[in-house]
């Protein structure tokens, strides 16, 4: 008894310690994620080594029950945010920041325990099932629990598989299946925090929607999901809130409310200009683009794209700051 | 309808392969410095006049046109009927099976052997890359694979033979004992050495091959998935390493039969093991025409059926394939 009050007041000390902390978070965020950096020890010519940082400073929480989806271009290292937050990054990938899961630290071996149970990841494609084993022993490996086999046919049923695609192959399955399959993967540990890493690759316009209204559903029924996309029609279906994945960080966080006729409530001007360059609105592109990680910008990453620019902007990062119900990364929004 | 198709596409394959091997090591021997009256005659050479000779020539056909030499020779093969050794004055067919009997049994133990260890050392170093373990099963197998058999048979011969007594210097059996009298054991006794010369070389390649496929396989995103959904360690391996590079492994270790028919070669020689690689050797030192053609069939043979069993394996394993041809 004294016990559990000990380890109850720990937890609550620990608690409002992190949200004394953490900046814009609430006590229902199921994963925060402050000032993430991740980055890579890169051999150069000779013995020279430099430290690659392809994520830095990197914000973004997501409340159980709602759809938070990151959106950024192609190739711009969305994928490892998904990765660090399962803590199976490469091992000459180095960390620093905060994650901050259910309340309590995100550390590399909590990450160990609870990566396929309580956090799972919807990955790609069908390349991230093993090529020689069936699919309904691969989703049975990830539930731990003893009536595994049972428990995989009966997700199979609630995802429309029947039960010979158990004993289908991955290379076996058409697109809409094999879409259901990894749902079904990252679903049947009990998972309460769902990653999605880039969901709908070049799929059919009626496999992306049914892959959407999984997702859609998944938060419905409590889960928290974080969908890492490049298709930002596809994220404004379903999600409650977006953010803006730029160099390698978050450079705004807005409800979806907020994307709406010229974007004029939107925060951030890189926002705004992907607002602006949709074909179903204006369709005007901005010059240049996106800075690699090897030459970043030394002051604000958009800096030298941006209309809005000034001589403040080169002299540093800017913090990322509370702005009208979200979050947003630039001195001269309003 | 499609098996059927796949055995006679092989069937065809082998039998173009052994018509043209038949012509290449035709050619190869007519145009040799062997006589085979010569050959034939060996030590009696000074009691045999020339016209003596001559007519032997002309009762071979000799004395033919080389392309119906030939068309004679294969006419023979196609019979089953591969001639008589003239070093043993047998028929080769006989020789070759009783060699090969005693080769197959050295062969076999070191091919088991090789490839068990072989793979067990190259899951080892894949798991531990770039640790001290890795790195010595690196080094291991590059030098075994830059070390002639030959060399590292004397080797083992200098070191367990005569320094330390442990093993029998050569032969496949114990001297002065009556063929019907050797048992089972000395048998295996005099199989040790070579045995082991071979499947220490042999270990090298599949090591290597596994260790490289290992790696490849642990940075497959199918892995990384694996490891977001909990798995890790000795699991994981077991699960998903395992299960992708057994294939290639078995695939890899039954196209070595060449090599293994080319180690064997050397390390009967070294350890005079009566084996079909030291009647070889023998046949190509003596002019020995018949023996030596035979045994170049035998081991093509020999060598297409390694490869053959390996694809059959692989397309009745893998699904992948399985499912290519039956969809073809």
């Amino acid at each position: 008894m004294n016990i559990k009050n000990n380890i109850s007041n720990l937890q609550h000390s620990n608690l409002s310690e992190q949200s004394q902390y953490l900046s814009g978070t609430s006590r229902n965020d199921l994963l925060v994620v402050e000032n993430l950096s991740v980055s890579f020890i890169q051999y150069q010519s000779g013995m020279k080594q430099r430290n690659l940082e392809v994520i830095c400073d990197l914000n973004v929480n997501v409340r159980s029950g709602e759809v938070v989806a990151i959106v950024g271009s192609s190739g711009s290292g969305k994928s490892l945010l998904a990765h660090a937050i399962l803590g199976i990054l490469p091992s000459n990938a180095k960390v620093s920041g905060t994650m901050i899961y259910n309340g309590q630290a995100l550390t590399g071996e909590r990450q160990k325990a609870i990566r396929g149970s309580e956090i799972s990841l919807i990955p790609q494609s069908v390349n991230y099932l093993d090529p020689l084993m069936k699919v309904g022993e691969q989703v049975q490996n990830t539930i731990k629990t003893k009536d595994a086999k049972v428990r995989q046919q009966q997700i199979f049923q609630r995802y429309q598989l029947s039960k010979a695609a158990g004993i289908l192959y991955p290379f076996q399955l058409s697109g809409g299946m094999a879409r259901r399959v990894l749902v079904a993967t990252a679903v049947s540990g009990g998972a309460k925090l769902i990653i999605a890493d880039e969901p709908t690759p070049g799929l059919h316009p009626e496999v992306v929607a049914e892959t959407l209204s999984h997702l859609k559903e998944l938060a419905d029924q409590g889960c928290g999901v974080l969908m890492i996309t490049h298709d930002i029609e596809a994220a404004m279906k379903i999600a409650d809130r977006i953010a803006v994945f730029y160099a390698g960080t978050t450079v705004e966080v807005a409800p979806i409310e907020d994307f709406t006729n010229t974007g004029e409530a939107l925060r951030h001007p890189y926002t705004k200009a992907l607002w602006k360059a949709l074909p179903e609105n204006d369709f005007t592109p901005i010059p240049g683009f996106q800075p690699t990680p090897a030459d970043l910008p030394s002051g604000c990453l958009f800096e030298p794209r941006c209309q809005l620019r000034t001589a403040a902007c080169g002299a540093g990062k800017p913090e990322m700051a509370e702005l009208r119900g979200g979050q947003v990364r630039c001195i001269h929004a309003t | 309808m499609n098996s059927a198709k796949y055995v006679l596409g092989k069937a065809l394959r082998m039998i173009s392969l052994l018509i043209a091997l038949c012509l290449v090591s035709f050619i190869l021997v007519k145009n040799s410095p062997i006589d085979p009256v010569q050959a034939y005659i060996g030590a009696d050479m000074m009691r045999v006049s020339e016209e003596q000779r001559e007519l032997i020539a002309e009762n071979w056909g000799l004395d033919k046109p080389p392309i119906e030499q030939f068309f004679s020779w294969a006419g023979a093969i196609v019979q089953g009927d591969f001639g008589t050794s003239m070093i043993y004055r047998e028929p080769v067919i006989e020789v070759i099976g009783q060699r090969f009997a005693a080769s197959l049994a050295l062969m076999g133990v070191a091919w088991v052997l090789s490839g068990i260890f072989g793979f067990l050392m190259g899951i080892i170093a894949g798991m531990n890359r770039g640790k001290l373990i890795d790195r010595a099963i690196k080094w291991y197998c590059l030098t075994l694979a830059a070390t002639p058999t030959f060399w590292l048979g004397l080797i083992l011969l200098i070191i367990f033979a005569v320094w330390l007594g442990w093993f029998p210097i050569g032969m496949g059996v114990p001297v002065g004992v009556l063929s019907e009298h050797v048992s089972i054991s000395e048998k295996l006794y005099h199989l040790i050495l070579p045995a082991l010369t071979l499947s220490i070389v042999g270990v090298a390649n599949i090591a290597l091959h596994t260790r490289q496929k290992l790696l490849d396989v642990l940075e497959s995103d199918y892995v990384l998935f694996a490891r977001a959904n909990g798995e890790s360690g000795l699991g994981l391996v077991w699960q998903h390493g395992v299960r992708n590079i057994a294939l290639p492994a078995v695939t890899l270790q039954f196209a070595s039969f060449s090599e293994l028919f080319g180690g064997s070669v050397l390390a009967e020689q070294v350890f005079s093991y009566p084996g079909l690689g030291q009647a070889t050797v023998s046949a190509g030192l003596r002019g020995d025409v018949p023996l030596l053609l035979g045994i170049v069939l035998i081991s093509a043979i020999f060598v297409f059926s390694g490869n053959l069993i390996g694809d059959i394996i692989c397309s009745v394993v893998d699904p992948r394939i399985k499912e290519d041809r039956s969809s073809v």
